[in-house]
């Protein structure tokens, strides 16, 4: 066990180390003004955290991607169960959800500032629309799954429709369900940053054009590492309630 | 409805007495399967009677539509006289592939029925641990289904059955999915166990030797449509004991006869 972690371990941590080495030596002596030395941006990381735009910065776009991912959730979650059990809602909606689950959504994004305007509003759309369509499909194919005798035998103790859905179906379908929504958290932050880039420059947004423009690109590329942190750690948070569900997921 | 009149007539003498009546029931599947034609039966009360058939034959059809799981094409259901289209507290099912919450250990399982009609926790947890320690389930309250065998599963099937208190059991091929000496073990248990539950008791068989084993009247029905071909009288548990039964001369007489009616439906 102890052996095989290290195996698996290792070869991750070196490549890690490598590939900053690398980068490294091109920002000191690369000579591309693009690339800084990967020391400066981690020092320019930890002057980021402190700062007040920073901190603004994130609550903002931290508030704008929770309610955006909760929009998501609560509309996504039922609308796969409905699709996973309703033959008609299948038809009506599987056409569309495919074809927005693959659409280039930040084409949308500006179509929605007439309608929206040029704010947080667009920003949550963004979000929801980047999140909403795997969290759809994926409850769907949960739903797919479910065994039968299990809504047979909730109905033959007396089960309430309302019972059957969320002691049955909801939770026989919660590892696929998880799994949407650990795709939509990762399609939720890219859709939070292209909204902001794209609509009126919020948030992270408003960070990234000062940052670019006045080409402090140390604060840029700590910036890009700090969200990706963050993502990460987000992203984490989902696979560990995954983890606490999958149990059953082979054996239904 | 297009039943002989003598057999409605002879029905509605005992849909007062019977625990369960079933009155001109035929079933055609969506898909176009004539799955069963024109059945009529009366189950006696506190007995076991067995529906005994060829693979396909609408067995768990019938079971399913007696528990108001399907919808007859055609006919009625009446349990303690009154007609029922919809499943009610009076039944509860045993089913063949377990039906168990995955995610659900044993306790909650066993108590599933009842938290479903909002009984507190302490409660219905109560009850539950009463009926574990009945089906020989003590010490597995907190094992989840998969890490349980076939039996074990359908001891907490069981359980879950008959910690809500139901008059009537409808078992559909409950021990199939369980090997041979497990299987023998299960029958034993739940002869011992009605014998003090005092229950009606309607099972899914496709073998004889469990038919005659546990039931006093056996159901034989034929292939598609699913008709009754012979209903006999399989009654040995009155005047023996579990283990008596399989060296009973009657018991191998009645194999033999209803494995003769039988053989004709496997050309
Ligand atoms: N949901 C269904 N839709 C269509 N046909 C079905 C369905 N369920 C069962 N059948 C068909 O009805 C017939 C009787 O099935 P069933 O009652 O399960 O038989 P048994 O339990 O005796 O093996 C079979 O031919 C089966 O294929
Ligand atoms: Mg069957």
């Amino acid at each position: 066990m102890a052996l095989s972690m290290r195996r698996i371990q290792i070869p991750a941590m070196f490549s890690l180390v490598l590939w900053g080495a690398i980068w490294e030596l091109i920002g000191r002596f690369g000579g591309i003004d693009l690339i800084p030395p990967l020391t400066r941006i981690f020092v320019a990381a930890v002057e980021t955290i402190a700062l007040d735009k920073f901190r603004n910065a994130l609550l903002m776009t931290g508030e704008v991607f929770a309610i955006g991912l909760g929009l998501a959730i609560v509309v996504g979650i039922p609308v796969g169960i409905v699709m996973g059990r309703l033959r008609i809602a299948a038809n009506m909606l599987n056409l569309w959800v495919n074809i927005f689950i693959s659409a280039p959504l930040t084409a949308f994004v500006p179509a929605l500032m007439p309608i929206l305007g040029i704010g947080q509003t667009t920003v949550v759309a963004t979000v929801f629309l980047f999140s909403v369509w795997v969290i759809v499909i994926d409850t769907q194919a949960g739903i797919l799954t479910v065994n039968k005798s299990l809504i047979e035998m909730a109905r033959s103790f007396g089960a309430t429709r309302f019972q059957i859905y969320y002691k049955i179906l909801f939770l026989a379908a919660l590892p696929e369900i998880l799994t949407g929504l650990r795709m939509g958290v990762i399609r939720g932050v890219k859709g939070v940053i292209i909204g902001q880039l794209i609509v009126a420059l919020l948030g992270f947004g408003e960070l990234f054009d000062l940052y670019l423009g006045s080409f402090l690109m140390e604060r840029f590329w700590a910036l890009v590492f700090l969200i990706f942190g963050l993502a990460f750690i987000l992203v984490q948070a989902v696979v560990l309630l995954e983890r606490k569900f999958e149990f059953y997921a082979d054996v239904r | 409805m297009d039943a002989p009149m003598a057999m409605i007539e002879k029905n509605q003498d005992t849909r007062e007495t019977a625990a369960v009546t079933v009155e001109g029931i035929s079933m055609h599947y969506p898909g176009g399967v004539h799955a069963l034609e024109d059945i009529c039966l009366s189950i006696p009360r506190g007995k076991m009677t067995a529906f005994l058939g060829p693979s396909g034959c609408g067995k768990t059809t019938l079971l399913k539509i007696i528990a108001g799981l399907l919808e007859p094409s055609s006919g009625d259901v009446f349990v303690n006289g009154k007609k029922t289209t919809a499943p009610g507290p009076e039944r509860a099912f045993v089913f063949q592939d377990f039906a168990l919450l995955p995610w659900a250990n044993v306790l909650r399982n066993v108590a599933f029925g009842l938290e479903l009609r909002g009984r507190k926790k302490g409660e219905r947890e109560e009850i539950a641990r009463k009926f574990i320690a009945q089906t020989g389930l003590t010490g597995f309250e907190h094992h989840y289904p998969h890490q349980l065998s076939g039996g074990m599963r359908q001891r907490a099937g069981l359980a879950r059955a008959l910690v809500i208190n139901a008059e009537i059991l409808l078992m559909d091929e409950p021990f199939s999915a369980v090997d041979e000496q497990m299987r023998r073990k299960l029958q034993e248990d739940l002869l011992s166990l009605l014998a003090v539950e005092n229950k009606t008791v309607i099972f899914v068989t496709h073998s004889i030797e469990e038919a005659v084993y546990l039931a006093d009247q056996t159901v034989i029905l034929s292939p598609r449509p699913g008709r009754i071909a012979k209903i006999v009288s399989t009654d040995l548990h009155s005047d023996l004991t579990p283990d008596q039964i399989r060296r009973d001369r009657r018991y191998l007489d009645m194999v033999d006869e209803i494995w003769g009616g039988l053989k004709q439906y496997l050309e």
